[in-house]
């Protein structure tokens, strides 16, 4: 029974993670109609540079307790990335046919991995003082870290921030807006390419938030923003994108089976997902709440 | 005209054929290591060449090609390790059929969808292959990947043991690849200029007229879909004997972005842009990995820059150069 608990638990874990990735993939795709295949860069990034900052407070002997600051300053520096990335990189292709948007995302992917070894090297770094921060809680007779519970609470925050930003602010409806008619919300008045540029840096920082928030609990590694990227599209394609239900949904899906995959069938558990997502494609090309 | 069209068509026969008789005279020159890069670069034309049927040609941008040349891999791979079989000729005899049929399967289900669910569908298939070689090492060989010893050619005329030999097969495998894809080059020539091509190229540029002309488009599709993954499981097929060894990094994603990236570096609105970006790729990517530990930073930059500039490829540009200075000469 505690076992299941734990289960749960940690699919809940890896569902907050998934979607923090994918919700900025979704919300990049929506508003911008580019599918970005540097998000899981950008979520590397953010483990990284979260993971480099907690070892540089550590080492000057700020209190522990203060490093959850570090959280948000974490994905705040691939935010500010992303502010610089899309008008230096993306802007002069979205009257480009799609091939190129989606290469040219391909080509910053490229980049950035090179950019992450030459700053910090191959080998993994870690942070796990942060985790020991938080007390272990007793499931049971079986002991289970509570940071993860705190990554969870994370994670429905930042559903619920997204949910209230796009859809109950005024910048949501200039959001929504531009994603439905580009032209017609500029000539209301609305900075488009404001928007485009805030949009890309929401989406960044949401990758970043998740790399800053599983770095305490997994190191960061080379090839782990690779290895996101290809989830978390799977999480998109399973929930529609564009849609930020869809990202929530499909998130929950991808990590209930991935935990039930890694007990019941760990040979053929990446397998079963991409299967599941070449199904969903093919019954419903739009995802199971997309309408584009 | 037609004599105009004849002249052109026996112009292009007479390149074709004074650049294969170029790329058959370079090994004594070159020595060994550049024979095996460009037998290299070879087999990435050849995939690309597949690719591009649909980039090109089709209009669809398959981000899952990893997968067919992982098929001829690894379709090779068990080949020689179940079967025993050691014959270059059994190798691409029973490697072909398997692998259309896998392209047709991946090909049906990918077809239903174009643009970018396309892309995201054909890159879901292709990673399916990718998991399940990376973790049913039982079969695979996991990471390790499978090793596979040198065939024989030319049913069994020519084989490949004791002293030397690895310089004999270096040499008479350029051969046999340059044999293999000067047949690729023409096969392909003809399907692109057949009605068929025709009306590939006619749905790409325009899917609704094609369909008032009658065309059954995702018919087409598919048909184009089963030759181009046929193509790059045959840049498969010959690339494992070369390499000696097949691991799961070919069924990767990101090596389906080098296949995209290699037609987009020759241009891939070109019949050769293809085989040029093949060729000039892979030693791009060699000196790149030779000269410098951040290698993918500069194939990164590369490529950005490619887009910025030269988005019709290096053929594109040589051509529009040509254009130009004829241009300037009439006047």
């Amino acid at each position: 029974m505690s076992i299941l608990v734990i289960q749960i638990l940690n699919s809940l874990f890896y569902a907050s993670v998934l979607f923090l990735i994918a919700a900025g993939l979704s919300l990049i795709f929506g508003v911008m109609r580019i599918v970005n295949m540097a998000h899981g860069t950008l979520y590397a990034v953010g483990a990284y540079v979260t993971a480099w900052l907690m070892g540089k407070a550590i080492a000057l002997g700020v209190p522990l307790g203060w490093l959850f600051l570090l959280l948000p300053v974490g994905a705040g520096v691939v935010a500010l990335a992303g502010f610089v990335i899309e008008p230096l990189l993306l802007r002069p292709f979205y009257r480009r046919a799609e091939e190129y948007q989606l290469l040219v995302t391909f080509g910053l992917l490229l980049i950035l991995e090179d950019v992450i070894r030459f700053l910090w090297g191959g080998m993994p770094i870690t942070a796990d003082t942060l985790q020991d921060v938080v007390p272990i809680m007793h499931i049971g007779g079986l002991v289970y870290p509570g940071y993860n519970l705190v990554v969870i609470g994370i994670g429905a925050l930042a559903a619920i921030g997204l949910w209230a930003g796009i859809y109950r602010t005024k910048f949501g409806v200039m959001l929504r807006a531009t994603s439905q008619d580009r032209r017609m919300a500029s000539a209301l008045g609305i900075n488009v390419g404001l928007v485009y540029m805030s949009a890309f840096a929401i989406g960044c920082f949401m990758a970043g938030l998740g790399g800053a928030i599983i770095v305490p609990s997994q190191a960061a590694v080379l090839g782990m923003g690779v290895d996101a990227l290809i989830l978390a599209f799977v999480v998109v394609v399973i929930g529609g994108l564009g849609s930020l239900q869809g990202a929530l949904v499909g998130a929950l899906i991808v990590s209930f089976v991935r935990t039930a995959g890694i007990q019941f069938f760990p040979e053929i558990e990446l397998a079963v997902l991409y299967l599941i997502a070449a199904i969903v494609l093919l019954i419903k090309p739009t995802g199971l709440f997309g309408n584009a | 005209m037609r004599w105009l069209r004849e002249r052109s068509k026996v112009q292009l026969a007479a390149v074709a054929a004074a650049v294969l008789l170029l790329l058959a005279l370079l090994p004594p020159f070159i020595g060994v290591y550049q024979t095996q890069l460009l037998t290299y670069g070879l087999i990435a034309a050849i995939a690309a060449l597949g690719f591009n049927l649909l980039l090109g040609y089709t209009g669809l941008l398959s981000f899952g090609h990893s997968a067919f040349f992982g098929i001829g891999a690894y379709t090779v791979a068990f080949l020689a390790r179940d079967a025993g079989i050691h014959s270059m000729e059994l190798y691409i005899l029973l490697g072909l059929p398997i692998s259309a049929l896998l392209s047709a399967l991946f090909g049906y289900i990918s077809v239903r969808h174009t643009r970018i669910f396309f892309g995201i569908l054909t890159l879901a298939l292709s990673q399916v292959l990718y998991s399940l070689a990376y973790k049913l090492f039982w079969v695979t060989g996991g990471s390790d990947g499978l090793r596979v010893p040198r065939p024989t050619l030319l049913a069994g005329l020519v084989s490949f043991s004791g002293p030397g030999s690895f310089l004999r097969f270096v040499n008479s495998y350029y051969y046999y690849v340059l044999a293999v894809f000067a047949v690729c080059v023409v096969v392909m020539w003809v399907i692109v200029h057949s009605p068929f091509g025709k009306a590939l190229q006619a749905i790409r540029d325009n899917e609704v007229r094609a369909a008032f002309l009658g065309l059954r488009i995702s018919r087409f599709r598919w048909v184009a879909f089963l030759i181009s993954g046929t193509f790059t499981s045959l840049a498969g097929i010959l690339w494992v004997p070369l390499n000696g060894l097949t691991t799961p990094e070919i069924l990767y994603w990101p090596f389906s972005g080098e296949i995209v990236f290699t037609a987009l570096l020759g241009g891939f609105r070109n019949f050769s842009g293809p085989i040029v970006g093949g060729i000039v790729f892979t030693y791009l990517k060699t000196y790149a990995v030779a000269t410098t530990e951040y290698w993918q930073l500069l194939l990164g930059v590369v490529l950005v820059m490619l887009i910025l500039v030269l988005p019709t490829g290096i053929v594109g540009a040589v051509s529009r150069l040509a254009d130009r200075l004829k241009a300037k000469g009439k006047s």
